[in-house]
């Protein structure tokens, strides 16, 4: 079997196997945890309480005034690396091609040099993600393989996609079967590690926020 | 019962700081204790808390201590590493992965004994780092959680312990020159003003800060001669008098219990339909938010700040106010009434009353910075310089709104500003907005 079809056939069933039982398991075995009662009584009400844990889902993802003098470089780079990473996935055609053959759904693409030098820029900011959790002390104190390697699965994928369109090291489809291994290698390492805040994020805040705002308090 | 040690070498990722130890334990017992305690509020919530963290640092940008010192290890999200560290390698829903692999070591005592100086020395529970947190954490809340897990493990800073213990047992968190109940009296005499103790029947049930009872006693003569005003049948009790908790700041789970039960049993033994807070932050959150859950289901009554209270009555009509012709004040909101626990508007309801020009701080409100001292830090004395340093900004702030007055409603901020002031030869005084209402009765 070419490597590239391992890639893409047997690698890319497992992977995609343990992603989606793997953030199954994660998030069952957190949200079906049991939560405390609240014996308290509230100062807003379940439905007032619901609906501002339902903001806070949002509004979360705007730093408030405050603060943003000093989380405003941080932010602004997170922001940057995550549009990237979604125009190049899901506008790139050849992805679109890909997830048409998987679920039989597709869209409107952008240019291939467009998404070129999206994923140029993208792999820029990657790096200045490293270099500041690398160089900023409350970063490097925090951080562990999780941040590590997460980071490298996510850069890998990247690089490889522009190894690829570019032609550049080996043979196409050699170029393509690391690209897709690298994916298959990051859905398996997704229910593991950190990545996985694309699934808590919301649930988080939302659920965070009903409590606060069950107590009047800013949230 | 308390033993100073100073680690050798230092574990983990912070810097060794000595801990006060409680217990003959060995290290394994230690950390097996803390565990145990910690999983005991294992939940979904916790779970979520925990699985959440992206280790973006942000929480750092919001803390006073990390903003004072720049000192990574203030980082709020650290100051819970061994529990997380622990909850992934022992109970997450992938923990065998995490230990087939190595990816997360086992807790040590020594890494423990090094956190004592984060979760206590060094937070004052404010909740700052909540509000900040872009995946919604709140890190104050598993904070909480951890100091419980560090003072089942023997772990608390001696002075806490030793209140906390002296509190459950008596009813005071130390023994003072004549009882608390006497001192009372002697206030209502010092201040004219009636002291109403032990009625069988009460619609109010108060309680005092002991803060106010040894240093601020015309706090403590404003809450009598409010409540004289409003004509409200109330009553102190003298088998729950205190209103701090410092079974909560030193974690004590059963002793914080059985110190919120004392106020519980008096206020249902008079027939309180609203038990009210005085001026003090924490005794809000233990009462207001946490008691129930201590005592196991809701409490027949409610539980408000005084604050809040008063501006009940005010907008009933029922308060009626002076100006009082401070002019231009500033105030502190106190971190567990604000930002933990939703009382914003009542004291500026008050103020509005009063006249008041108020000068909101650069940080107020939600955003408000906390004095520094709670949490039982104050209390905490080898915290005193780092505290100290924290402070440098907040009175700064009040200094820039160019106030005159300047205004809290909580005697433990109240004190932390008292104690700066000598400190730093600081030119403000710190007044009681209650106070200021008693002065001002229509």
């Amino acid at each position: 079997m070419e490597l590239l079809e391992f890639a893409r056939g047997p690698a890319l069933k497992v992977a995609l196997v343990v992603f989606c039982f793997g953030v199954l398991w994660r998030l069952v075995g957190t949200v079906l945890l049991r939560f405390h009662p609240h014996l308290s009584v509230p100062r807003n009400g379940f439905f007032k309480s619901f609906m501002l844990g339902l903001a806070v889902a949002g509004s979360r993802s705007w730093p408030y005034r405050r603060f943003i003098v000093r989380t405003g470089y941080g932010e602004a780079l997170g922001y940057s690396y995550h549009i990237g990473l979604f125009l190049v996935i899901l506008f790139f055609a050849p992805h679109v091609l890909f997830i048409k053959s998987l679920f039989g759904v597709s869209w409107a693409t952008l240019p291939s040099s467009i998404v070129t030098i999206i994923a140029v820029v993208t792999f820029t900011l990657l790096l200045a993600v490293l270099f500041r959790r690398l160089a900023y002390s409350v970063l490097r104190k925090l951080s562990n393989f999780d941040d590590y390697f997460s980071w490298f699965v996510t850069t890998l994928v990247i690089v490889t996609g522009l190894m690829a369109t570019a032609h550049f090291g080996a043979r196409y489809e050699t170029l393509m079967a690391w690209h897709i291994l690298s994916f298959d290698l990051l859905l398996i390492w997704f229910p593991f590690g950190k990545l996985m805040h694309a699934f808590y994020i919301f649930p988080s805040r939302m659920i965070n926020g009903y409590f606060l705002a069950r107590k009047g308090a800013p949230s | 019962m308390s033993a100073q040690s100073v680690n050798a070498t230092t574990a983990g990722k912070v810097r060794a700081m000595p801990a006060d130890l409680q217990g003959d334990l060995s290290n394994q017992a230690r950390v097996e204790r803390a565990m145990q305690s910690f999983a005991m509020d294992y939940g979904a919530m916790t779970a979520l808390r925990l699985e959440s963290c992206i280790h973006c640092g942000m929480c750092a940008d919001a803390c006073h201590f990390y903003i004072a010192t720049e000192d990574p290890q203030y980082t709020p999200i650290l100051k819970v590493e061994p529990f997380k560290q622990a909850y992934k390698r022992e109970s997450g829903p992938f923990a065998l992965f995490f230990k087939l692999f190595g990816l997360k070591q086992r807790v040590s005592a020594a890494e423990l004994e090094n956190w004592q100086h984060l979760l206590f020395d060094s937070c004052n529970m404010c909740g700052r780092c909540s509000i900040i947190c872009p995946m919604g954490i709140d890190v104050a809340a598993l904070i909480e959680q951890a100091r419980r897990a560090m003072f089942d493990a023997g772990l608390a800073p001696a002075e806490l312990y030793a209140k906390a213990r002296h509190q459950q047992q008596t009813g005071q968190p130390e023994s003072s020159s004549e009882p608390y109940l006497e001192m009372l009296k002697a206030i209502g005499r010092e201040f004219h003003v009636e002291i109403p103790m032990d009625k069988s029947k009460a619609d109010v049930m108060l309680c005092v800060p002991r803060t106010d009872i040894e240093h601020y006693p015309k706090a403590v003569a404003a809450l009598a001669r409010v409540m004289q005003h409003l004509g409200v049948e109330c009553t102190f009790r003298s088998e729950g008098l205190v209103a701090e908790n410092y079974g909560y700041y030193a974690g004590g789970r059963d002793w914080q219990r059985r110190i919120s039960l004392r106020l519980i049993e008096q206020a249902l033994a008079c027939h309180a339909k609203v038990l009210v807070v005085p001026e003090c932050g924490h005794a809000y959150t233990a009462l207001r938010w946490e008691a129930a859950e201590l005592y196991g289901k809701p409490l027949p009554f409610r539980v408000l700040h005084v604050t809040e209270y008063l501006a009940e009555q005010l907008e009933a009509g029922r308060l009626k106010l002076h100006k009082a012709g401070n002019g231009e004040v500033t105030f502190h909101d106190p971190c567990q009434l604000a930002r933990k626990g939703g009382v914003m508007n009542a004291p500026r309801q008050l103020m509005q009353a009063l006249g008041l020009d108020l000068h909101e701080l650069e940080n107020s409100k939600a955003f408000s910075f906390c004095c520094g001292g709670g949490g039982g830090v104050l209390d905490i004395k080898r915290a005193a310089p780092l505290r100290y340093r924290t402070m440098e900004s907040k009175l700064r702030e009040v200094d820039d709104t160019g106030a005159g007055t300047f205004l809290t409603s909580c005697s433990d901020c109240r004190a932390t500003f008292d104690d700066a002031k000598a400190h730093f030869n600081w030119d403000k005084s710190t007044h009681s907005l209650l106070e200021m209402v008693a002065d001002n009765l229509g």
